[in-house]
């Protein structure tokens, strides 16, 4: 069987493949389908692997249950107001992978993509597909963004990131500093703070968020609003938009805020973001202050903004607008830790993640290693991202985003697929052997049948 | 009144700047700027500084004249006083760098300025410079800007303004975070 793999070679030929069989490969999928576009969808591990494998063990959706919906599929359980653990979520992508009938090659890594006259070579550890589309879809959480800095750290100090951190009682008894305060720094802050560890949390600019506003919820809000909805060719400055960090937020049953504020009153000590390591002295900048003032006006505007369109909108049984307090900065943040004295056993990166793009072999990465591409319409025709920050719509990096994204970019790529015809026929000993595969035959989705 | 006729005026070029920021996106090495200052002692603690020409854009640049500092101590440090302390050149320097930053921002936001007042007051324990104690750093321990602006804007704009400066200038972000410094004698 593997040799009959490895002999399909380039002879493996279909119109699209779709990397990556987490949400949005799948929505992909079903909309691909719905035109009829004959594609597999290929997946390293299994459907929704992230979610099984890369994710702290408390780690619940930023979104709640209402929201966490698919092209066709959307919950339906007991509580919409809750907030999915990372094996509900895994269990909701494997309901929607069998619901769409999803042609899913489980277990099949994709090593490189590269051109071939008018075609791509998608090869995986299990032989190469043929195609004339490719969706990338393997994420945007691929590789961990750590500081240079991380490299000289004393080998006393154990560091890991956040996609290896799974709960507190792993980590050694002593101090944590928590690098990054978006939803992950803070929420991992407070999970370790809470096992009885002294935590540290280094503190660059932020977004400060409630997880309720006039009695429902913020996501509900920003949806209303139509901030998700807004568009990659609209916002002023899409660099600085697709910068913008994770909101500082929880999903949690008891629908708590999480802000620096929450964790100053659990005795964290909050510090300005790590700049520099002189020998074994961490620094921190001075700009804690000012990057507090700046979340603190961020949050007045958009609680304004929301008030502005309830009062337009006359909503009825609404509670009356809040605001909520100033961060309060310690007079004199530390400047620098000294790990020789300081007892910090562990550093822990909440520093974000990037895609991983070291397997592609067609020039569409800038200067800085970032994919060119104008709302997911990748650089090189035939090639397709989702799932990126702020990719065509705010909403693009949450499951709920993949919707729109999918519907705009399946458009795209059908038409593309239509207009570039290619000029040669496939050759008919290739399409017979392709056909005669038991492999290549199931992966045929069921809407390419009927046709 | 129609406050959309009205034209904002802070005397900031935006689009220049604006321009600029889309030319370096394309050709980023335009970017590498080298700032100089030559200084010379002239007796005691005074010394005078020149600032004339730098390096920007791809190739040497000039000041449309030279530009001199003189510098020294007060008398209570038993000099002469022949000009402020760099010390206070920093103050300076912070304090007219956050207000550029505050007109341009202002200009790009559309927000009349009539007065800009930074005072920036900076605190030190001359017991590090002077090495009584070792634990006291020879740095300024704090450093606090008040501004005092008026302008067609909200107190709210007003802060977000000042905010933005700080988050795009320089010499904040030279002051608030590490730099490496190399000294030679030739």
């Amino acid at each position: 069987m593997s040799t009959a793999r490895r002999s399909l070679g380039a002879a493996g030929s279909v119109d699209t493949v779709v990397v990556g069989a987490g949400h949005s490969g799948l929505a992909m999928s079903r909309v691909l389908a719905a035109h009829g576009v004959e594609h597999l969808v290929l997946e390293r591990g299994e459907v929704a692997h992230a979610w099984r494998h890369q994710r702290w063990d408390s780690l619940r959706l930023l979104t709640p249950n209402w929201q966490t919906r698919l092209p066709g599929q959307h919950y339906v359980g007991p509580d919409p107001d809750g907030y999915m653990t990372s094996a509900e979520v895994a269990a909701f992508i494997e309901r929607y992978a069998k619901f769409i009938g999803a042609p899913v090659r489980t277990s099949t890594t994709v090593t490189s993509l590269r051109a071939d006259d008018e075609r791509y070579i998608v090869e995986t550890d299990r032989g190469a597909w043929r195609c004339r589309a490719v969706v990338l879809a393997h994420g945007a959480h691929g590789v961990a963004l750590v500081p240079e800095l991380a490299r000289r750290l004393p080998k006393s100090v154990r560091t890991l990131t956040a996609g290896e951190y799974r709960n507190a009682e792993d980590l050694d008894p002593g101090g944590v500093l928590v690098v990054g305060a978006s939803a992950t720094g803070l929420q991992l802050a407070e999970e370790i703070r809470r096992s009885g560890r002294s935590v540290t949390i280094a503190v660059g600019e932020h977004i400060r968020l409630p997880r309720l506003y006039r009695g429902r919820d913020i996501q509900w809000w920003l949806e209303a609003v139509g901030i998700l909805d807004e568009r990659f060719d609209q916002v002023e400055d899409l660099i600085r938009a697709r910068r913008v960090p994770s909101p500082q937020l929880v999903g949690s049953p008891e629908r708590r805020m999480l802000d620096l504020n929450a964790l100053l009153a659990l005795g964290v000590e909050v510090v300005g973001r790590l700049v520099g390591l002189d020998g074994n002295r961490l620094q921190f900048s001075g700009s804690l202050r000012n990057h507090c003032a700046m979340a603190d006006l961020k949050l007045a505007r958009l609680l304004e903004r929301i008030d502005r369109w309830i009062e337009q909108h006359g909503a009825s049984a609404i509670a009356p607008p809040e605001r909520f307090g100033p961060t309060p900065v310690p007079a004199m943040p530390r400047l620098a830790l000294d790990l020789a004295r300081a007892p910090i056993s562990t550093v822990l990166w909440a520093t974000g993640f990037r895609a991983d793009y070291s397997w592609l072999k067609v020039p569409v990465l800038d200067r800085r290693g970032r994919l060119r591409h104008d709302g997911g319409v990748i650089d090189s025709p035939g090639l397709y991202a989702l799932g990126l920050s702020f990719m065509r719509r705010r909403k693009s990096s949450y499951i709920h985003g993949a919707e729109d994204d999918v519907r705009d970019l399946g458009t795209h790529l059908v038409e593309y697929l239509r207009q570039h015809k290619l000029r040669q026929p496939h050759p008919p000993a290739r399409t017979t052997e392709h056909r005669t595969l038991p492999d290549a035959l199931d992966l045929r989705p069921a809407a390419v049948r009927v046709h | 009144m129609n406050v959309s006729t009205i034209k904002v005026d802070n005397g900031v070029n935006v689009e220049a700047l604006l321009g600029a920021r889309a030319m370096l996106a394309e050709a980023p090495e335009g970017g590498r700027f080298q700032w100089r200052a030559s200084c010379n002692w002239v007796r005691g603690t005074h010394s005078r500084s020149l600032v004339q020409g730098f390096y920007g854009l791809g190739a040497e640049q000039s000041h449309k004249q030279a530009f001199r500092f003189d510098v020294d101590h007060p008398q209570v440090f038993a000099a002469e006083d022949n000009g402020p302390t760099p010390v206070e050149y920093v103050a300076v320097a912070l304090a007219s760098c956050l207000t550029a930053g505050v007109a341009a921002v202002a200009q790009n936001r559309n927000i009349q300025l009539r007065s800009v007042e930074a005072i920036v007051e900076a605190g030190m324990d001359i017991q590090g410079i002077l090495g009584v104690d070792s634990e006291v750093r020879n740095g300024f321990d704090g450093i606090k800007v008040t501004f005092r602006i008026d302008a067609d804007a909200t107190r709210e704009e007003i802060a977000a303004l000042v905010a933005q400066s700080q988050r795009r200038s320089a010499v904040f972000d030279i002051l608030t975070n590490p730099t490496n410094v190399t000294v030679e004698v030739q």
